[in-house]
């Protein structure tokens, strides 16, 4: 299936989580995860199962004012 | 040099800085560490952004952040409404674990005014998932009021708009502000010059909030310095009570027993 990370497509298995999405994205922690905009904490990670278009965000940590 | 003691606190939390620090636009990683050893903030402002736009700074400025063991308040810069302040705020907590976090929740993209009419809703909001907010606000009264009523701990009105550097532009609401509410108020945003500081932090104001007056200074790390100190001598002005101005002349030195008094 077909999902959105940070705006780039990618093609993920039927079935896949959240900690799948991650691993594909092969992110430097820290960071925190949205799934259509809602924040999913860490520890609901591999319990998140994606659906077909889900918009996922992954943000890290950067310099601010 | 004597100082007297002057600790404050936020949400029960006591700090011994006035000077909260921007992270931001710095021309190097190695500049702002500088600048913040010069300055020693109260805090540090960071924020969050998509892996993808920040993958390489993203490692460095972290580990930056761990060094300089300066306790972090992440912002929620960028966002347009409640619900992706909300969103961005629960992702800071977990990211830089804290619940400190700068509110902000843009209404106008040219001039980055706050969201006046929408605030006091992502405040409380927030406040009621036990976040510590510090929100940034105009220097309206009223709205000010609000944030307070809905549980801020302390309001961060702006100067000018950000980045501008103008200094504060309405000192009539400022000093009003500042007269009318009793708790701590942090101008963010809009100075410019040391001497910005200082004048709020004269009137009473109880820290400044800066980051692209120090980091686009041509020696961040002196400007730094220079703030941190101009925040100081502010403060211990307003501690000191300042004399009442006078319309006429008033001499200095004692006229009684002047020579050649009137002899012309």
């Amino acid at each position: 299936m077909m999902v959105w990370i940070n705006q780039q497509s990618c093609e993920l298995q039927m079935g896949a989580t959240l900690k799948d999405a991650i691993a594909f994205a092969n992110i430097t922690p820290p960071f925190a995860a949205a799934v259509n905009a809602q924040f999913v904490p860490k520890t609901l990670y591999t319990q998140t199962s994606l659906n077909e278009n889900d918009k996922i965000e992954l943000i890290v940590p950067i310099t601010g004012g | 040099m004597m100082t007297r003691p002057d600790e404050w606190k936020l949400y029960g939390e006591t700090f011994k800085s006035r000077l909260l620090l921007g992270t931001s636009r710095y021309p190097s990683p190695d500049i702002l560490a500088k600048a913040v050893q010069l300055a020693q903030p109260a805090m540090l402002t960071a924020s969050l952004r998509r892996e993808s736009a920040h993958a390489k700074d993203s490692p460095v400025f972290w580990k930056l952040l761990q060094n300089m063991k300066i306790p972090v308040l992440p912002n929620t810069a960028g966002c347009h409404s409640v619900d992706e302040v909300y969103t961005t705020a629960q992702m800071a907590r977990e990211v830089f674990e804290t619940d400190w976090i700068k509110l902000e929740l843009i209404g106008d993209d040219y001039t980055l005014q706050p969201d006046t009419l929408n605030l006091p809703l992502a405040a409380d909001k927030l406040i009621k998932q036990g976040f510590k907010v510090l929100p940034y606000c105009t220097e309206d009264l009223v709205l000010c009021q609000r944030l307070v009523d809905v549980g801020c701990q302390a309001v961060m009105p702006w100067a000018a708009p950000i980045g501008t550097g103008k200094g504060p532009l309405n000192a009539y609401a400022m000093r009003t502000l500042r007269e009318r509410l009793n708790v701590p108020l942090i101008v963010d945003a809009g100075l410019g010059l040391p001497s910005h500081a200082c004048t709020v932090m004269e009137w009473g104001y109880d820290a400044v909030l800066l980051n692209t007056a120090v980091a686009l200074a041509n020696d961040p790390v002196h400007m730094a310095e220079a703030f941190a100190n101009a925040v100081k001598a502010g403060r211990s002005a307003f501690l000191s009570g300042a004399m009442h101005a006078h319309e006429s002349a008033q001499p200095s030195t004692p006229t009684l027993g002047t020579p050649f008094w009137h002899h012309a």
